[in-house]
């Protein structure tokens, strides 16, 4: 039956969230080696008692390594977003809710925004800012204000159309009031769905600037950087890029899977979902 | 009746599964419709008439189990395969709904919208289609009608897309038209207008039609029969004056009264009909109007009523305790 | 206690869509004595409904203005203006989509309450319940659940119940019965006659359907692209029609009646757009008796007798 089967899917990806997330958070008190020390015996060894996916090209265990780079990852995959559902949430609600000059405004400043490559734009402020976990997190949180903006303010225009928000006005609701207890509680779902679809798409660029070494810098482990360490040894040892690879594949889908879930649940037409 | 018919529904029913159970949106209906006459199909929103309009064409959903037969000019519809049915459709059977907004492509033109049905049915090219649209917009009373070829329906107003879509319905010479709430959305006198064009289309191609309304005003005055529907089933067919002169089923009784007429005074009480249609995903063992009706008597919420044989003056009623006894 | 509760003089209201001006209402006046039922009645496109919400100054007018209570309402500044949006509800069109889809009943009927700052938390509530109660449901049964779990008519009841719970003096209705079902449409039409008389209530009802219109009001006003073309009692209104409109309107009427053979409609086509209207009297376009001076010449409201006014060169009754 093809809808249990998308509820079990479901629940799964929620398991691999937080199987992760948990990990990430109490990497510290994990019995795991130290994602930095070098044993210099176990370079490129398969799985063993001592090193359960093994270890990379300089000897360092590779589940240690992606546990402690999920802690990135997830940092500034959920970290930036967040700052752009605040933002671009904001600023989409009230765009849609008060339209004229207002709206012409943030239109236009979004649509700026969005003109920009915006792995240049990283790369440029990494470059004169330097590379940090704040300012990975900072640059990619602003390049996501603009498409958060724009789901804010199409839902919004959605809703404050509907007769509820106009019988409120006619109670002589305040504008704070329409915003808060009519139109928020309506938007939040189809944002939150969009927040997790973005959580996925940021977790893809932070692991692109690791990648290209832009990202947070050595020694600290991240995926991005994992995948990029193991090219070298993709002849010889290829699941060096591969479990990282794999990692932040099975976490972007289930963040797409979640985050379209919660999309279907707002969206009234039948087989939507 | 005169005539052969040309329509005959038997035993119809229409079950769609849902999350809360098995919905019986038709349930056994019969019906009957020579050319040349115009049968109403009466009832409130949640009746099943579009339900039952979309089964006859066999357009129901594709999660919707049909039972019964469905026979058009001899031919079984439902037997037949998709492509015998896409060859029927628009050409010997056509449709005007009620929202001509969403009824027509909003991103095509009139004239393309016209044709299209036109070369695909007819096997006529694009300027004899061209020349046939003008023609059938100025059948419908559009006034300008070489213009209104290169318009889009946003363009037009309500009356006037309404009109196209008719002008749709009739471009292959259907045998038999089904209206689907046609007026439901336009003002009154535009309303008007448009079921005089309904009607001197029927007339002049000898069409047999299906009226669907809700509003037992038009069935008064525009069909030779009207059946009156409930929960999914016909509880009332009667020829028209017949119907309205000695109506037997209660639920007729109460919609006619429940009206607001023009000639009583005002802030005269209206005679409600108490309660609401019962769930369809609740199989009730008696009649679907027993527990609103002010005549219900025990048999009625234990024994659900077959609609009557027809009589002499062809009225058929499924209820144990009609009114206006016999004599009448 | 006296004089009109509302005092409707020139209204003008007019919206800007894309480069032109759509007229809405031009220059309307009417008024509505205490516990009187005002039916305004016209097809769509007529203004009825910017009327009500301009009444209400939802929308912005051109010029007029409005009197409630012998209180001048264009001029208000914001916050006294919300003061007397208590004394003043709106009950719409679309009863399901009027109630939001996320906030508990309790809850949406309580928002007036809570808007005005009338009441605490316990007087609150029981005046939500007395309200559910009046308009005919069960409160424990309602108060908990969220708006997609009734049907139509139930949500109109549940909007009249918010509409009432700050016991407003004006109710306006704006097409509140049009989308419902006959059977449920004549228990709506019953429960606000039997709120009216509870209540005390003015009401101004808004629809297209004479029929409806016929059934609740005292005094009807028949309104066309904007203006207004005739105002009287209802009984002698729809009984000697005095505007060939509203004539034209009650002869389109189906009745359930077979033996009456509908008029044939008038074959002189569609409303005029209110982007662009006819100069002179609007109506001209479509009216039998129309001549010269309709073109050239406004028609105003006058009297032609005791209580009935109409706006029209050529009135079907004589005037007195």
């Amino acid at each position: 039956m093809p809808a249990r089967r998308g509820r079990l899917i479901f629940w799964l990806a929620v398991g691999w969230i937080v199987v992760v997330g948990s990990a990430a958070i109490a990497a510290d008190w994990l019995p795991l080696a130290s994602p930095s020390d070098m044993d210099l015996l176990a370079r490129r060894a398969g799985p063993s008692a001592d090193h359960w996916l093994g270890a990379d090209a300089l000897g360092r265990d590779i589940l240690s390594r992606l546990v402690f780079g999920a802690r990135i990852s997830l940092t500034v995959g959920l970290v930036a977003p967040l700052l752009g559902l605040v933002i671009g949430g904001t600023l989409g609600m009230l765009a849609g809710y008060f339209r004229g000059l207002f709206e012409t405004l943030v239109v236009g400043g979004i649509d700026v925004l969005l003109a920009f490559p915006p792995l240049v734009l990283a790369l440029a402020i990494t470059t004169y800012l330097g590379q940090s976990v704040l300012n990975i997190t900072i640059t990619l949180g602003v390049l996501s204000i603009p498409a958060l903006t724009r789901v804010a303010r199409a839902a919004t225009l959605t809703f404050a159309e509907r007769e509820f928000v106009t019988a409120a006005r006619a109670l002589g609701a305040s504008h704070g009031r329409i915003l808060m207890r009519e139109l928020l509680p309506n938007i939040a779902l189809p944002l939150i769905a969009f927040f997790l679809l973005a959580v996925a798409v940021i977790i893809v660029v932070e692991g692109a600037l690791s990648f290209l070494g832009l990202g947070v810098p050595p020694p600290a482990p991240s995926w991005g950087g994992m995948i990029a360490e193991g090219r070298d040894s993709l002849d010889t040892a290829p699941s060096i890029a591969f479990l990282p690879a794999s990692t932040m594949f099975l976490t972007v889908l289930a963040f797409n899977m979640v985050g379209d879930r919660l999309r279907a649940l707002t969206d009234p037409r039948p087989g939507a979902s | 009746m005169t005539g052969p018919a040309l329509l005959v529904v038997e035993q119809l029913s229409v079950d769609l599964p849902t999350p809360r159970g098995r919905l019986r949106a038709v349930d056994e209906v019969d019906l009957e419709l020579a050319a040349g006459h115009t049968l109403g199909i009466v009832g409130e929103s949640g009746c099943g008439k579009t339900m039952l309009s979309r089964a006859i064409l066999q357009l129901a959903p594709r999660r919707a189990r049909l039972s019964g037969r469905v026979l058009f000019d001899g031919r079984d519809l439902t037997r037949l395969d998709a492509e015998a049915l896409r060859r029927l459709r628009g050409r010997s059977i056509a449709v005007v709904f009620q929202d001509p907004m969403t009824s027509l492509n909003p991103v095509l033109t009139i004239g393309r919208q016209l044709s299209e049905t036109m070369r695909e049915h007819l096997a006529i090219d694009g300027s004899a289609a061209a020349r046939r649209a003008v023609e059938l917009l100025a059948e419908a009373g559009i006034p300008a009608p070489e213009q209104r070829l290169r318009q889009y329906p946003h363009q037009l107003s309500g009356g006037m897309r309404q009109r196209v879509a008719i002008a749709i319905a009739l471009s292959c010479e259907p045998r038999l038209l089904i209206a689907d709430e046609p007026t439901t959305a336009l003002d009154v006198t535009i309303q008007a207008q448009i079921l005089d064009l309904l009607a001197r289309e029927r007339q002049r191609r000898d069409m047999a039609m299906i009226l669907i309304t809700h509003d037992l005003g038009i069935a008064a005055g525009r069909t030779d029969e009207v059946a009156v529907m409930y929960a999914g089933r016909i509880v009332e067919r009667a020829p028209t004056a017949r119907l309205f002169k000695a109506m037997r089923m209660p639920y007729t009784e109460a919609l006619l009264a429940a009206i607001p007429k023009l000639d009583a005074p005002p802030h005269t009480p209206l005679p409600a009909i108490s309660g609401r249609p019962p769930d369809p995903t609740r199989p009730f063992p008696g009649c679907a109007f027993a527990l609103r009706c002010r005549c219900c008597a025990e048999r009625c919420a234990e024994q659900k009523p077959a609609l009557t044989p027809a009589d002499a003056y062809r009225h058929q009623y499924a209820c144990w305790h009609p009114i206006n006894p016999i004599g009448a | 206690m006296d004089g009109p509760l509302l005092k409707v003089r020139n209204l003008i209201v007019e919206h800007a869509v894309g480069g032109r001006t759509v007229h809405a209402v031009s220059d309307v006046s009417f008024e509505i004595a205490r516990g009187e039922t005002l039916g305004l009645v016209g097809e769509s496109g007529c203004g009825k409904s910017s009327l009500g919400r301009a009444i209400l100054q939802m929308t912005t007018l051109k010029a007029g203005f409005v009197e409630f209570d012998n209180v001048e309402l264009t001029r208000l500044g914001s916050h006294p203006l919300r003061l007397m949006r208590r004394r003043m509800q709106l009950i719409f069109q679309d009863p399901i989509a009027s109630l939001n889809p996320r906030r508990r009943i309790g809850d949406i009927v309580a928002e007036p309450l809570r808007i005005a700052g009338i009441a605490g938390r316990g007087a609150r509530e029981r005046r939500v319940r007395d309200a559910l109660r009046a308009v005919g449901l069960e409160p424990d049964q309602v108060i908990g659940r969220l708006p997609h779990e009734f049907s139509g008519g139930q949500c109109q009841r549940i909007c009249i119940a918010r509409a009432l719970v700050v016991e407003p003096e004006l109710l306006v209705c704006d097409e509140a019965v049009s989308a419902l079902d006959v059977s449920i449409r004549a228990q709506i039409l019953n429960l606000l006659e039997e709120m009216k008389a509870r209540y005390r209530l003015t009401l101004l009802f808004i629809a297209h359907d004479l029929a409806v219109v016929k059934a609740v009001s005292d005094r009807v006003a028949v309104m066309y692209l904007g203006r207004l073309c005739e105002v009287g009692p209802t009984e002698a209104l729809y009984r000697a029609p005095a505007h060939p409109y509203t004539a034209l309107l009650l002869e389109a009427i189906p009745v359930p009646d077979p033996e009456v053979r509908p008029a044939p409609s008038v074959p002189v086509g569609e409303p005029p757009s209110p982007l662009a209207p006819p100069t002179g009297c609007r109506f001209r376009t479509r009216c039998a008796r129309a001549d010269r001076s309709c073109a050239e010449v406004t028609p105003e409201l006058s009297q032609i007798a005791p209580g009935r006014q109409v706006a029209c060169h050529h009135p079907l009754i004589a005037v007195h």
